[in-house]
């Protein structure tokens, strides 16, 4: 696998929330000024810290939506059921409050804008954060690699970013394609799961500078990416991210 | 203190048993950097490599002839869950280690698929890592680094390598795939050293 070199201390730094988005029922996303932040490459993930008042904490770790453009950066919450951290940062946060935050981490799970080749994204329900960031510094970056999203939701309610993503396909250099897996809208037939035939039909075929990045809960991501290199993709060009338990028997 | 989060009052589901900052789960997430390896155990072979160049090397029937043990720890992943007392079965790297000549500190340890992770040798001898091959009584599931992983609970569960496949030794130390990413180059969770420079 192709190394990074990316080490130096992180830190703490607090930020203001600056503007909070309602992106479907149970994700939000909140905007972020952070005077002292780094930069940092699509993809990338930070550690979000709460302190209670009487000093007690808990920490998460959060994928960043936006591209690094030198002014704010975008975290997209998606409620965790029973969670401790993400009903805080749905519910309870507001514009105006400080947020403390270190990062960036990962370098692995990322794309950088003068990587050659085209990029082929796989998101399942939140899943599609990191990737969004990707497609974002792909506009801001205005690069011309072909690239590809392939967005598995349970239903058009469910769709994050759907404005910004509309916009986006219009471009000439990204294709987007959404699956629904439970309810999908009027004049869109197919209800089903990202196979084999969808991905023939839909998603780059192998090639030699084609990057796959694949992002969502566990059972998404171990199906895409055994599908992936069943069709002949090298294992080593597919990129995965994967949240939440197996789903399989505990 | 730092700052405080406005309106957070906090769960307190962490018990004195858990390294700080983490979280109890009784799923098993799965976190792996590309698709998983789906290794057949007759293909499997496992390797130690001195630094002088001199290799041992166990097939899947050499390696199930070696005497197991019960394994039952605490493991902690740099993204924050913790299991509480996981079930294992495995082969202890001191009995790997039984024929092996080596004055090096250090330690690379190689998967199928690419992965990589650097240990100090210190932190896998005495009784404190092994080659496992069984989880809560069936055989560890590929998703899980099966057939056979390196489990080194005292350390982030990034350092127990999945699908292992052979360990290299040397002198100087060298950093592995998360570490080289910005990850902790040990990774003590009492510590909590997450990420480079903690």
């Amino acid at each position: 696998m192709e190394r990074t070199a990316v080490r130096r201390r992180l830190t703490w730094q607090a930020g203001t929330v600056t503007e909070i988005r309602e992106e479907t029922a149970t994700a939000r996303t909140i905007v972020l000024d952070l005077p002292d932040w780094p930069g940092h490459l699509a993809g990338q993930h930070l550690d979000v810290r709460l302190t209670a008042p009487d000093g007690y904490r808990a920490s998460r770790s959060y994928s960043i939506a936006s591209a690094w453009t030198g002014s704010t950066i975008e975290l997209t919450v998606e409620q965790v059921p029973d969670g401790e951290v993400s009903p805080y940062l749905v519910d309870v946060l507001k514009v105006g409050d400080p947020l403390e935050v270190r990062g960036p981490v990962g370098g692995w799970f990322v794309w950088r804008p003068d990587s050659a080749g085209p990029i082929q994204l796989i998101g399942g329900g939140s899943g599609v954060v990191p990737l969004m960031a990707m497609l974002r510094e792909h506009a801001h970056a205005s690069s011309t690699a072909p690239a590809r999203l392939l967005y598995s939701v349970r239903r058009p309610t469910s769709v994050i970013y759907a404005a910004d993503l509309k916009k986006l396909a219009m471009s000439d250099d990204v294709d987007l394609t959404f699956v629904y897996t439970r309810e999908a809208p009027p004049g869109e037939p197919r209800v089903g799961r990202v196979d084999a035939e969808l991905l023939a039909a839909k998603a780059f075929a192998p090639t030699d500078d084609l990057t796959t990045y694949v992002c969502g809960p566990t059972p998404f991501v171990e199906a895409v990416a055994d599908l992936l290199v069943a069709a002949g993709h090298d294992p080593a060009r597919v990129r995965t991210e994967r949240f939440g338990p197996t789903g399989g028997p505990r | 203190m730092g700052i405080v989060s406005p309106g957070f009052t906090g769960r307190r589901r962490s018990g004195t048993e858990l390294p700080p900052g983490q979280y109890l789960t009784r799923d098993f997430p799965v976190l792996s950097a590309g698709p998983t390896p789906h290794i057949q155990p007759e293909h499997w072979e496992f390797s130690i490599a001195t630094e002088s160049g001199e290799v041992h090397k166990w097939d899947w029937p050499a390696f199930l002839k070696l005497p197991a043990e019960e394994i039952t720890r605490d493991i902690h992943c740099v993204t924050r869950w913790s299991k509480l007392e996981s079930e294992w079965k495995g082969v202890s790297l001191d009995t790997l280690f039984a024929d092996v000549e080596t004055s090096a500190d250090f330690v690379m340890a190689h998967s199928y698929g690419g992965y990589t992770t650097n240990l100090p040798l210190d932190d896998l001898l005495d009784g404190q890592a092994w080659i496992a091959y069984e989880f809560e009584g069936d055989p560890l599931g590929a998703e899980h680094g099966g057939p056979a992983r390196l489990l080194v609970p005292h350390l982030y569960f990034w350092k127990s390598a999945k699908w292992v496949r052979g360990l290299v030794l040397s002198d100087a130390e060298d950093l592995g795939f998360w570490e080289t990413a910005g990850y902790h180059e040990y990774g003590d969770p009492w510590k909590e050293q997450r990420y480079a420079g903690d």
